[in-house]
């Protein structure tokens, strides 16, 4: 394929027609992670959503291998669909399902697996976020760090070409939270996945990034983009630099 | 890759499949399996090759396996997954299954999943017990709901209590707009159905009367039925249908979002906090719905007798010379036990609430199950006490 696989034109995203984000603009390359960052509230949620094609754009577009989802409808538009998965930053597992069968579930649609292979593909996913063991589990009966894993396992279901992942490593402890990371920068080197995640991890953005995106409220627009050294040693914005050296807005 | 059947038991399976291909050629040589794998091995590739795979190695269960993986040029999870139930399939006499000449990077992924891991069946959930364990179960859940309806109408009634004597700790907005949702928003519903049942009594009696030339007292009939019986308990389910299954509803998805813990942990007792505001609202709104109930539903049995030329004026002396005081006050004394249980089932449903979506579902119906239980034996409990006291 030619061209980035993901991108990003002009956007203005908002809610209620008021714009939170405006002259949003990027390119993500195939196989590249690109982190999104920005302090709490300033529309990083927000940003991905509209990217997924939940929100219809205030401005601009999202193309994604080319085609525009918010403009697309039917088969096309579930064709982009399928080239990507999502891991919200709520987890958002089905509630009357047990885990096995939330990883499950897109398997049985989308492939032609018999049951025996769809139910060793799920156990294998979940075994990459380390919930092998816990399958049966409701997702009621999960820690918050569990349900956060297992979303990520069923976003990985269909092995799509993109993941888009918000905030995968929030509230984990470091030891999970790098072996997330691993497990992004294995996927991204052996299967050559996208991946476009939502962080506010230190640690994690200078482990995985290719690239970050800094938004701003206050900017209502990106601020900083480049590779995380880059931002953290030669930005000359200090709220970037605030951001990379962990200090208190004065 | 294409090549034909040859000599010494050799068969050769090669799948081309739209897009994503996957090949597979198996051949037996020399006390060996040999399994050549090739192409693409993603979900779509290796759904068509997956069972001939695993026929094979059925078929030779003994026999060590190698296979040649040097022709696979892309392993997403799906083609994993293939590689990992070659590698747990059960062998006699521990008969390897060997894995060469995979790509380093699809190595290293493969090698993460440990085979034996994968062999047993995952642990499922319980399954259904026996049908003597299932009753005793039900029976025993029976009981301690018994125990905890009880214990609420004695919590509820404390707080009431309570309320009585400091009416300034009651949360009043919150009450009033509750009594907004539950009385005002329901009038249109309510005089739908009011009207509507004074219609279909009035018509359905009159014909009977008729023939008897007494359409007139279709007037003290419906006067009658309506103030006693009929506007409260219409009164009574619509409200279990709207605002019982709305407090139900809201209280299960506040337990569900842990909003009920953090109420608890600011040292809020949820049922003064919660509930008192909603039974105090449907005390409220109930007899008032009711005797708005009657009036409607009087005037539709009014609008269908003037088809039987009786005239307004005769139904209106009929309906206020044979209703009492008496009935009307009984009527609306139901309407506030109604408001009562309704609320308070509604809300201790919701308080009862396990986790998960599914959970709010389970907790609204049974909150207007239980809703409609209780009302039909209030009603029949009050019929009986207001026989005996010539009410
Ligand atoms: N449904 C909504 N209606 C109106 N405003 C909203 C809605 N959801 C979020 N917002 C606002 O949009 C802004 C961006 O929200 P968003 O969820 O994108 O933040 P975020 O950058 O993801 O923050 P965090 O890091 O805390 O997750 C916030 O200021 C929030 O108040
Ligand atoms: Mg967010």
């Amino acid at each position: 394929m030619s061209g980035p696989l993901i991108s990003v034109q002009g956007l203005a995203v908002g809610f209620g027609g008021q714009p939170l984000l405006e002259g949003i603009g990027f390119e993500v390359e195939q196989g590249q992670v690109l982190v999104i960052i920005g302090e709490s509230g300033c529309g990083k949620t927000l940003l991905l959503k509209n990217m997924i094609g939940l929100y219809r754009p205030l401005a601009g577009r999202v193309l994604i291998a080319g085609t525009d989802l918010a403009a697309s409808e039917g088969d096309q538009r579930r064709a982009v669909q399928r080239k990507f998965g999502v891991a919200y930053q709520s987890g958002a597992l089905f509630g009357s399902m047990s885990l096995l069968d939330n990883v499950r579930l897109p398997l049985e649609e989308y492939t032609r697996l018999d049951d025996a292979a769809i139910e060793l593909v799920a156990r294998l996913k979940l075994s990459q976020v380390g919930l092998l063991g816990s399958e049966a589990k409701m997702p009621a009966e999960l820690s918050g760090g569990m349900q956060k894993r297992a979303a990520i396992a069923r976003a990985m279901a269909l092995d799509p070409a993109i993941l888009f992942l918000d905030e995968p490593s929030a509230g984990l402890d470091p030891v999970t939270a790098a072996g997330i990371d691993q497990l992004i920068l294995q996927l991204s080197d052996a299967q050559g996945i996208t991946f476009v995640v939502v962080t506010h991890e230190l640690a994690s953005i200078f482990a995985i990034a290719d690239r970050a995106v800094m938004l701003d409220r206050e900017a209502r627009g990106i601020i900083a983009a480049g590779k995380p050294e880059d931002l953290r040693d030669h930005s000359p914005h200090p709220r970037v630099a605030r951001f990379f050296h962990r200090e208190a807005a004065p | 890759m294409e090549k034909a059947a040859g000599a010494g038991g050799r068969w050769i399976i090669g799948c081309n499949y739209r897009g994503g291909m996957a090949k597979l050629d198996i051949s037996t040589t020399e006390g060996e399996l040999r399994m050549a794998l090739g192409g693409r091995l993603d979900a779509d590739g290796v759904a068509p090759i997956w069972q001939q795979a695993r026929a094979a190695l059925d078929r030779n269960r003994a026999l060590p396996v190698r296979v040649e993986a040097a022709g696979v040029d892309y392993c997403d999870g799906a083609g994993l997954a293939f590689l990992v139930d070659l590698r747990r399939h059960p062998r006699q006499g521990g008969a390897a299954v060997e894995i060469q000449g995979l790509p380093e990077r699809f190595r290293r992924l493969l090698d993460q999943f440990d085979p034996a891991a994968f062999r047993s069946a995952p642990a499922a959930r319980q399954a259904g017990e026996g049908i003597f364990a299932s009753i005793g179960r039900s029976a025993a859940a029976l009981g301690l709901d018994l125990k905890s309806q009880v214990a609420f109408v004695g919590e509820a009634g404390r707080a009431l209590a309570l309320a009585l004597r400091h009416p300034r700790q009651v949360r009043w907005r919150d009450t009033l707009a509750v009594a907004e949702a539950a009385g005002v928003n329901a009038l249109p519903i309510v005089t739908l159905v009011a009207f509507i049942l004074g219609v279909i009594i009035a018509y359905q009696s009159a014909l009977t009367m008729r023939q008897f030339g007494a359409e007139v007292y279709v007037a003290d009939l419906i006067g009658i039925s309506m103030v006693r019986e009929l506007a409260p308990l219409m009164t009574a389910i619509l409200l279990a249908g709207r605002s019982g299954a709305a407090f139900a509803a809201e209280i299960a998805t506040m337990r569900v979002n842990e909003e009920i813990d953090a109420l608890s942990t600011f040292g809020f007792d949820p049922v003064p906090f919660l509930v008192l505001p909603r039974v105090l609202a449907a005390m409220v709104v109930t007899p008032v719905l009711a005797v708005y109930a009657d009036g409607i539903s009087i005037l539709g049995g009014a609008v269908t007798l003037r088809l039987f030329q009786v005239p307004l004026v005769t139904f209106y002396n009929e309906v206020f010379s044979w209703v009492q005081m008496h009935d009307l006050l009984g009527g609306l004394f139901k309407c506030l036990v109604f408001g009562l249980v309704i609320a308070g089932i509604g809300c201790l449903r919701g308080l009862q609430t396990g986790n998960g979506a599914v959970a709010v579902g389970i907790s609204t119906t049974r909150a207007v199950v239980s809703a409609l239980v209780l009302i039909v034996v209030v009603d029949g409990a009050f019929a009986v006490v207001y026989y005996h006291l010539g009410i």
